[in-house]
């Protein structure tokens, strides 16, 4: 089956983003296909590349980027989530003239087009909130 | 054989924006009110649900000045112009909170648990935020 | 075909469950993840309530949220099936939409 997932809160402050990462790779083993994983309100925060959570514990952005490495997985930042929160990527950073980019590989940053359309293709969308 | 004018649209589905956290609190309602803005060029069938401190977020007479957040309640009014007029609020979340539809800023269907959840039986995706 | 209701916080702390309860089909299934796990286990002020809940509706709780706070499957209320993440996607494909109530 075709599944969407959406994903409102960030990482370690809600468990969330730990529970979507489980249900995805679950899904993933179960041959469905995971049509997109859309990343809204705090949720942006999960694409972060500068984060650097402590060395004995897991790494949330890096298991996310993993998913897009190994699944070609769709990861999509809202940009006006990603916006309000300082989520950049390089295009982002030209356009409102700041110095530095931080989004993580694997994610890119769209519209909430993205996730309506989510809604439309997909067979069943889940969503991980607070 | 249809002409490309006259080829079937895209898949219409029944999505419902549930919205259950008062305003300014969180940001969920401003953000949960962007996505049915958004959604609404997408011509699908938009169903909007306010229940328990949700139904806040319609309130009349929002006040924000000495807050310092921005007031982003007339946004409500303008769903009309977008042509999302499916709003419906729980009937048990705004007489618990001793609030009656004189209260809200826009025209609503009140519904009450049973109806609300017949309601929610017919939908094909359901968004919380 | 049926919905599936989510539940993350716990009964404790937030009405999510209850509401939840509330407006559940019959027929419906209702799958507790996260903190909401703690509404799964016998001998709580919420059991009763979730013992009545289970005579219209199929229950279910994550067992690797239950464990990870503590709990044992001998711990659960009995009616309420333990699954783990498969089953969680096993129980989204088998229902024709999901609700969270966060």
């Amino acid at each position: 089956m075709k599944l969407a997932v959406l994903v409102n809160e960030g990482p370690y402050q809600h468990q969330s983003s730990d529970s979507a990462l489980q249900f995805v790779k679950a899904a993933v083993a179960k041959g469905h296909e995971i049509f997109r994983v859309f990343f809204y309100h705090d949720g942006v925060n999960n694409g972060t590349r500068l984060a650097v959570p402590p060395q004995d514990d897991r790494n949330i952005t890096a298991e996310w980027t993993k998913l897009a490495q190994d699944h070609g997985m769709d990861l999509v930042v809202c940009i006006a989530a990603a916006q309000r929160r300082g989520i950049l990527d390089e295009n982002e950073a030209k356009r409102q003239g700041k110095n530095a980019d931080n989004i993580a590989p694997g994610f890119r940053i769209s519209g909430l087009g993205q996730l309506i359309e989510a809604g439309i293709q997909a067979e069943r969308l889940v969503v991980f909130g607070d | 054989m249809a002409e490309p004018w006259e080829e079937e649209e895209g898949p219409v589905k029944k999505f419902m924006y549930v919205n259950r956290k008062a305003p300014y609190g969180t940001i969920y309602a401003l953000e949960s009110l962007e996505v049915v803005l958004i959604a609404a060029a997408f011509d699908q069938d938009v169903s909007l649900v306010f229940m328990d401190d949700g139904v806040y977020q319609l309130k009349k007479g929002q006040d924000t000045k000495d807050i310092g957040m921005k007031n982003f309640s007339p946004t409500y009014r303008a769903l009309e112009g977008y042509d999302i007029e499916k709003l419906y609020v729980a009937k048990e979340s705004l007489e618990s909170r001793g609030l009656t539809a004189d209260d809200l800023l826009v025209p609503v269907e009140i519904l009450d648990k049973d109806a609300l959840a017949s309601l929610m039986e017919e939908q094909d995706v359901i968004l919380s935020f | 075909m049926a919905m599936l209701h989510t539940v993350n916080k716990s009964p404790f702390d937030r009405r999510s469950l209850d509401v939840a309860l509330t407006h559940a089909a019959k027929g419906a299934g209702v799958l507790m993840i996260e903190d909401a796990v703690l509404g799964a286990i016998k001998g709580t002020a919420v059991t009763a309530k979730i013992e009545q809940a289970l005579g219209n509706l199929k229950i279910y709780v994550l067992g690797p949220d239950l464990r990870a706070r503590g709990m044992t499957e001998d711990q659960v209320i009995d009616g309420v099936t333990v699954v783990d993440y498969a089953g969680f996607v096993d129980l989204v494909t088998e229902h024709d939409k999901v609700q969270a109530w966060l």
